[in-house]
C-alpha cells in the first residue's frame, strides 16, 4: 500500500474557516488561507476543503479561496459541498483543485459519478458519504452535510460509487465528528475491505491513538482531521513522527 | 537566462496547476491553444491527468501530436507530466488498446492489482512514493533529478497505469508498489518527462519544475 496520507480537513463557511461537532454548532476558526499555508509549509500530504453550507444553498463558493489557495499550496487540493453537475465540477477543478468530493448530489444521481470520472478522471472523482450508525453493524449515508437521511446502507452505496467510478472514498462518521473521541474503526473498517480503491477516514480525531488505530484496525489509506490542528493540540510533525515510531509508513519529509 | 515555458492546452487536466508551478518559481509561462503557439517554443511542457484515450484523441484533433514530435526533434527541452509522459510511448492499454505518439518504445500498462505478495492492492496508487534508482542509473547527477540525488525523496503519485518502457535505460527513476518497480521518470536526449506530479510534490516538486525552467 501507498504511504498513509496526512490530511487536513479545513469545513469553510462563507469566508470563514469553521469547525464544528457533529456537522453542527459551529465556531469560526480564522482565516482558511492562513490555516492552509501553515499546513502546507508543515508538511500536509493533501487538503480537503468542504464548504459545509453548499448543499443547503445549492451551490459550492469555494472556487475564490481556492483559486487564492492554489497560488501558494502545491499539494493536492479536494473540494467538496454543493457540487451537482459536470459543469460545478470543471469551474472547481480550473480554480486549482485536483478532485472533487460529491456526496448529496451522487445519492440523487448517482449516474454524476460515472459522467465526473469519464470527463476528468476516477481520480478526480471522490465520493464523499456521512454516515450516522443505526445499529448492529449497519451504518445509513446521509446528505446535507448529515441531515438528511437517504435509507441507503453505507456499504452498499460504497460498493456501487466505486463501480460507478469513484476513484476514492471519503467516510465521515457524522456521529464522531468534532467529538475528539476518535474514529469510527468498524465503519472505516467495512468500507476498507468494500472497496479497492482508497479509503479517507475522517471524523473523530483528538489525539494520535485515534490516527494509528484508523490506519492499524481500520485500514485507512488516509486520515483526515481538523480540531487538532486547528486548535494546536497536535501538530502535522508530531502526527508524522507518531506514526513512524508506530511502524506505520508515512512520508519522510 | 530566459525561462520561457510553453504549456500545451488540450483540454484535459492539470494546466493551471502546472502553470502556477512555474510561476512560483519565477518562468514566464505562455499557454498554447493551437499548434501555432507552441512551434516557437523554448521549452515545451506537456502535462496531463486523467484518461489516456480521450487526452490522445484530444492532442491529435487539435494537431498537437506533429508539433511535439517535430519540437522533440529540434533537440529543445520538454517536458512531459502523467499522461503527458504516457503518450509519448507505443501505446496504452487503459479502456482498450489506444496508440500513443511512438517517440519512446513502450507500453502503457495498468498497475499490477496483486502485491509481489500476492494480496490485493488499492488501484489507483494514490498517494507520495519515494524515487529510486533504476539499476542502469548508478547517479541522477547532470539530470534533472540531480537535487534529488542524495536522499531519495517522496513525490505525489496519481494513477492506475502506467509506461513500461522497452528500453531499460529510458528509464530515470522509479518507485517501488507493491513489490513492483513502477517506472517514475524517463530520460532520452532532450525529453524528460515524469509519472508523478512535480505540481503535487511540495518543495521538491517545485525545485525540479525550477530545473527544468533552467535546464539546457
Amino acid at each position: 500500500m501507498s504511504n498513509l496520507r496526512i490530511i487536513p480537513r479545513l469545513d469553510i463557511k462563507g469566508s470563514n474557516l469553521i469547525k464544528g461537532i457533529r456537522l453542527e454548532g459551529l465556531r469560526v476558526v480564522g482565516d482558511p488561507q492562513e490555516y492552509a499555508i501553515r499546513y502546507y509549509e508543515a508538511g500536509a500530504d493533501e487538503l480537503i476543503y468542504m464548504d459545509i453550507v453548499a448543499s443547503l444553498y445549492g451551490r459550492n463558493n469555494l472556487s475564490d479561496i481556492i483559486s487564492r489557495a492554489a497560488k501558494n499550496v502545491f499539494i493536492p487540493i479536494t473540494v467538496g459541498g454543493g457540487i451537482r453537475s459536470v459543469d460545478d465540477a470543471r469551474h472547481i477543478l480550473r480554480s486549482g483543485a485536483d478532485k472533487v468530493a460529491i456526496n448529496t448530489a451522487a445519492i440523487a444521481n448517482p449516474s454524476l459519478i460515472s459522467e465526473v470520472a469519464n470527463r476528468f478522471g476516477s481520480q478526480a472523482m471522490v465520493l464523499s458519504i456521512e454516515a450516522k450508525y443505526i445499529s448492529s453493524g449497519k451504518w445509513e449515508a446521509y446528505t446535507d452535510n448529515g441531515r438528511e437521511r437517504t435509507g441507503l446502507d453505507v456499504v452498499d452505496w460504497v460498493k456501487r460509487g466505486v463501480e460507478l467510478g469513484a476513484g476514492e472514498v471519503l467516510i465521515t462518521s457524522v456521529d464522531r465528528e468534532g467529538t475528539k473521541q476518535g474514529f469510527e474503526t468498524d465503519l472505516i473498517k467495512q468500507i476498507s475491505d468494500a472497496v479497492s480503491v482508497p479509503v479517507i477516514a475522517s471524523g473523530g480525531m483528538g489525539s494520535i491513538s485515534h490516527f494509528i488505530d484508523a490506519a492499524k484496525v481500520g485500514g485507512a489509506d488516509a486520515i483526515s482531521m481538523a480540531d487538532v490542528l486547528h486548535y494546536n493540540r497536535l501538530t502535522i510533525g508530531e502526527i508524522r513522527s507518531s506514526a513512524l515510531e508506530a511502524g506505520l509508513a508515512v512520508r519522510r519529509i | 537566462m530566459s525561462k520561457k515555458i510553453t504549456l500545451l492546452d488540450y483540454g484535459m487536466g492539470n494546466l493551471l496547476n502546472v502553470a502556477r508551478a512555474f510561476e512560483h518559481v519565477g518562468a514566464e509561462v505562455k499557454i498554447a491553444e493551437t499548434p501555432q503557439d507552441a512551434v516557437n517554443a523554448d521549452r515545451l511542457v506537456v502535462p496531463g491527468v486523467g484518461a489516456f484515450k480521450d487526452s490522445i484523441a484530444e492532442v491529435r484533433r487539435r494537431g498537437f501530436d506533429d508539433v511535439i514530435r517535430q519540437f522533440i526533434s529540434t533537440e529543445r527541452p520538454f517536458f512531459g507530466i502523467c499522461v503527458g509522459m504516457q503518450m509519448l510511448f507505443d501505446v496504452s492499454e487503459e479502456f482498450g488498446t489506444h496508440k500513443g505518439l511512438g517517440i519512446l518504445p513502450g507500453k502503457v500498462e495498468k498497475i499490477p492489482e496483486k502485491t509481489t505478495d500476492g494480496y490485493s492492492q488499492k488501484i489507483p496508487h494514490i498517494g507520495w512514493n519515494s524515487l529510486i534508482k533504476p539499476d542502469l542509473i548508478p547517479s541522477w547527477r547532470g539530470t534533472l533529478l540531480d537535487r534529488y540525488e542524495v536522499e531519495h525523496p517522496s513525490v505525489y503519485f496519481v494513477h492506475s497505469f502506467s509506461a513500461v518502457p522497452t528500453i531499460p535505460s529510458d528509464r530515470l527513476a522509479d518507485c517501488v508498489y507493491g513489490g513492483h518497480r513502477i517506472c517514475a521518470a524517463v530520460q532520452r536526449n532532450n525529453i524528460v518527462a515524469v509519472q508523478f506530479h512535480p505540481e503535487r510534490s511540495g518543495n521538491l516538486g517545485l525545485e525540479l519544475i525550477d530545473s527544468f525552467a533552467r535546464s539546457f
